[in-house]
């Protein structure tokens, strides 16, 4: 009587992962609903019976951020004359600074700090960025230097004043623009002996408001046992003076970041040289500085760590620069400014009117 | 410590100036072995040379020093200041005794750690300036003194001023320094940790330094023109290099079979003494072979004569404000005199002027006393017055009240009077009226009644 075979309930045969057509999820491939997919069950959730497709989300996500473009805003400090503009073009390989941006080249020091920011619209790939430079002239290069720092410090609580009191608006916008400072980056001058103590000042007054990233400016000054030395020298200064550069430590998620960026932080600051100026090498164009003993290529990694930079800032950790922001210091920030008014009043339109902020 | 270099010298100068050879001089009358004389006594003697090198830490300068003198006067034993942390500005000199081909110099270096590496740095230069003058003043004492049989000259000969190569100008800092010492001793600016910059920069930097130096009005350490026309082209061409961009090593390396001293990058070598990467040879030859007696001198004949005659018109005008004289520097005595007598005027006229014064004030004083005193009397005067009325008044009261007493009492005694005569006479009436009644009643006699 049982000449039909019954059907089987089983699930179709699974197929093995690493045919997947579907793995890379960044392809430009939509994945198809309904083919056949690992039923990969995750720890401690049940095992699907079939394809549903929640790893689409990615993709998903993927399409909206593309569509709206995000924004980014690094702010650069650090004393006259070490190579700001110059790397920061360098980054973004296009003429991003101030200098480029209708300023002309100042020939006169500002007597005080001032705050100037150039905003660009980038787009690689499809993706929009819309990236905003903070400059700080005049940073360091007075004869009395005390409190610098102090505009600075204004400037990044302003922006996050700003964010405030968008979010407690009732009539919010959708997307509210973000000019919080995501990362500063701060330029240490080769001296090859130690930290100044403006430097130190700096660092430590404003690690907790805002990502600091210190970077070693113009390396192409000291020799590579030099350069070691020097590196193991301010890291030492740095931890004895509880400064917590970016990536910071408590912020580790899991072991997996904390590896990663163990092996940043091990060789962290950076020794970058930044150029515009392209040069022949072997038969390849470079970006390099031309003396008169040889031309230091800036992309090559024997000769100084700009590589390493650009892959950090750019290539891998981005977001992560904008999620701590958001996510700790912004809150921070936030905390601070509840607590000490008691609770803010939801302003009505357009913060017109001044509640007990 | 020796040197045995293998070129440098203080001793290659004296020997290209005063070597003659045995037949010259057999011909001649032995004046012209003058020189050679000369140059025996000053070697026997030895040179002095104090140098000074000021510039924020990490600039380079103990392995600049290092590489100029071919010495480690800062080596791993002994770090140089700059190893060491400092709060504030600090002036050290560390002394070396020189010796090379039989010449000997005593050199000092005098560095200042801490200069320019605090977050204020007002006032940094105030520690050099204040060494600068003790060491002057220490020569000028010591040049006062009966004694002199020696007379240590420790006074600053040069100061190399070290900029950082930053590629745009002159720091304010910078300015402020080399204004203020510019004419207190011989100032050399110097662009440190030349090997930052590219050829280019390193032209368009210099062109920009010299150019705030001149709107500044700093006058830097100038090479003198001499008669010799070769020396003027070299000279001109050091003129055109300044200020000079140095890069300082003692590290030998080997390039191309040769050995030199440089600076080993992973995309080539910096040689030090190489004309076309840096002009650190330059600066040596400057300093030590050919301009060294004249830094000196020009420490002597001018900044340190500038001191002296400061100091020592502050001193001889007792009694007027420092300050004051200090505008008087050139002036003859004859002038001088004619100062002072002006000034004996002013004061004559100054003291009539108090006198005359004192005089009014007094002359009110006693004006005010005679009538204050008038007034007084015055016052008593009228109180005399009144009293007297007074009593006067009184009197006439009184006089008053007797003459009214009198006039009573004589009313009263007319009265009085009146009233006897009235008696009288009604008694005399009476009389009549019973004499004439008696006559009446005569007829008869008994009708009378009383």
């Amino acid at each position: 009587m049982s000449d039909i075979v019954p059907p089987e309930v089983k699930p179709k045969p699974a197929i093995p992962a690493n045919t997947g057509p579907l793995v890379p999820p960044t392809s430009a491939i939509p994945v198809p609903v309904g083919s056949h997919s690992t039923a990969q069950s995750a720890s401690g959730g049940s095992t699907l019976l079939g394809y549903i497709g929640i790893d689409t989300i990615i993709e998903q996500m993927r399409k909206k951020t593309m569509k709206a473009g995000f924004d980014f805003n690094i702010m650069v400090v650090g004393h006259s004359g070490l190579g700001k503009s110059t790397l920061l073009n360098t980054l973004f390989k296009s003429q991003v600074s101030r200098r480029n941006a209708g300023w002309p080249r100042d020939e006169k020091i500002p007597k005080t700090v001032e705050i100037k920011s150039v905003s660009h619209v980038i787009e690689e790939g499809g993706v929009k960025m819309k990236l905003t430079v903070v400059d700080t002239p005049g940073f360091g290069d007075q004869i009395n230097n005390d409190n610098c720092w102090e505009p600075i410090s204004k400037y990044i609580n302003e922006q996050f004043e700003k964010f405030l009191k968008e979010e407690v608006n009732i009539t919010r916008k959708k997307r509210i623009p973000d000019t919080r400072v995501h990362c500063c980056i701060y330029f240490i001058p080769p001296t090859g002996h130690s930290l100044r103590q403006l430097d130190i000042e700096f660092m430590k007054r404003l690690s907790h408001s805002v990502n600091i990233i210190p970077v070693i400016a113009k390396a192409d000054t000291m020799t590579i046992e030099e350069r070691q030395e020097f590196k193991q020298r301010v890291r030492k200064e740095l931890e004895t003076s509880g400064v917590e550069f970016y990536p910071q430590k408590e912020f580790d998620d899991d072991m997996e970041d904390k590896s990663d960026n163990d092996k940043i932080r091990e060789t962290m600051p950076f020794a970058v040289v930044g150029s515009d100026k392209e040069y022949q090498v072997n038969g390849k164009r470079v970006l390099g500085r031309k003396t008169a003993w040889g031309i230091v290529e800036v992309e090559n990694s024997n000769h100084c760590e700009f590589a390493k930079l650009r892959d950090f800032l750019i290539r891998s950790h981005l977001q992560d620069l904008k999620e701590v922001t958001h996510n700790i210091h912004y809150e921070t920030y936030r905390a601070k400014r509840l607590n000490e008014n008691g609770g803010l009043h939801p302003i009505s339109s357009n913060g017109t009117q001044e509640s007990n902020l | 410590m020796s040197v045995t270099a293998d070129r440098s010298s203080v001793d290659s100068c004296l020997t290209a100036v005063f070597s003659f050879t045995a037949e010259e001089l057999g011909g001649l009358r032995g004046l012209a072995n003058l020189p050679n004389q000369v140059y025996r006594k000053s070697v026997k003697r030895g040179f002095e040379f104090t140098l000074m090198v000021v510039g924020e830490s990490g600039l380079g300068k103990s392995t600049l020093i290092n590489s100029l003198f071919l010495t480690d006067l800062y080596s791993k034993d002994y770090p140089g200041p700059s190893q060491r942390i400092k709060k504030t500005v600090q002036v050290e000199q560390s002394k070396v005794l020189i010796k090379e081909g039989g010449v000997q110099l005593t050199l000092t270096i005098v560095d200042t750690p801490g200069f320019g590496d605090a977050v204020d740095n007002s006032n940094c230069w105030q520690p050099v300036i204040n060494y600068i003058d003790s060491k002057c003043e220490d020569f000028l004492n010591a040049e006062s003194r009966v004694n002199r049989r020696s007379m240590p000259d420790n006074r600053v000969h040069c100061c190399l001023y070290f900029i950082a190569p930053s590629g745009h100008g002159l720091k304010p800092l910078d300015i402020e320094f080399m204004k203020r010492l510019h004419d207190k001793v011989n100032v050399i600016p110097l662009i440190a940790k030349a090997d930052t910059l590219t050829p280019e920069e390193c032209q368009l930097f210099k062109k920009q330094i010299m150019k705030e130096i001149q709107e500044h009005k700093i006058k830097i350490y100038e090479f003198p023109d001499t008669e010799d026309d070769e020396d003027n082209k070299l000279i001109r061409k050091i003129k055109e290099k300044m200020p000079l961009a140095v890069v300082g090593s003692n590290v030998v390396i080997e390039v191309n079979g040769k050995k030199v001293r440089g600076r080993q990058y992973p995309w080539g070598v910096a040689e030090v003494e190489n004309g076309e990467h840096c002009d650190f040879t330059v600066l040596r030859n400057m300093l030590i072979r050919t301009h060294m007696q004249n830094l000196k001198d020009v420490t002597n004949n001018v900044h340190y004569e500038n001191y002296r005659s400061k100091k020592l018109a502050a001193v001889t005008c007792n009694g007027v404000d420092n300050s004051k004289v200090k505008g008087q520097l050139t002036k003859s005595p004859l002038a001088q005199m004619e100062e002072e007598r002006r000034e004996h005027v002013m004061k004559m006229k100054k003291m009539e002027a108090e006198m005359e014064q004192v005089f009014e004030m007094k002359v009110k004083e006693k004006k005010q006393k005679l009538k204050d005193s008038e007034a007084e009397l015055e016052r008593r005067h009228e109180q005399m017055k009144r009293n007297l009325e007074a009593q006067y008044k009184e009197l006439e009261e009184k006089r008053r009240v007797f003459e009214e007493e009198k006039i009573n009492w004589e009313a009263q005694q007319k009265i009085l009077e009146q009233q006897k005569l009235d008696a009288s006479k009604s008694v005399s009436q009476w009389l009549q009226r019973v004499f004439t009644c008696k006559f009446k009643f005569n007829f008869s006699p008994l009708t009378c009644c009383i």
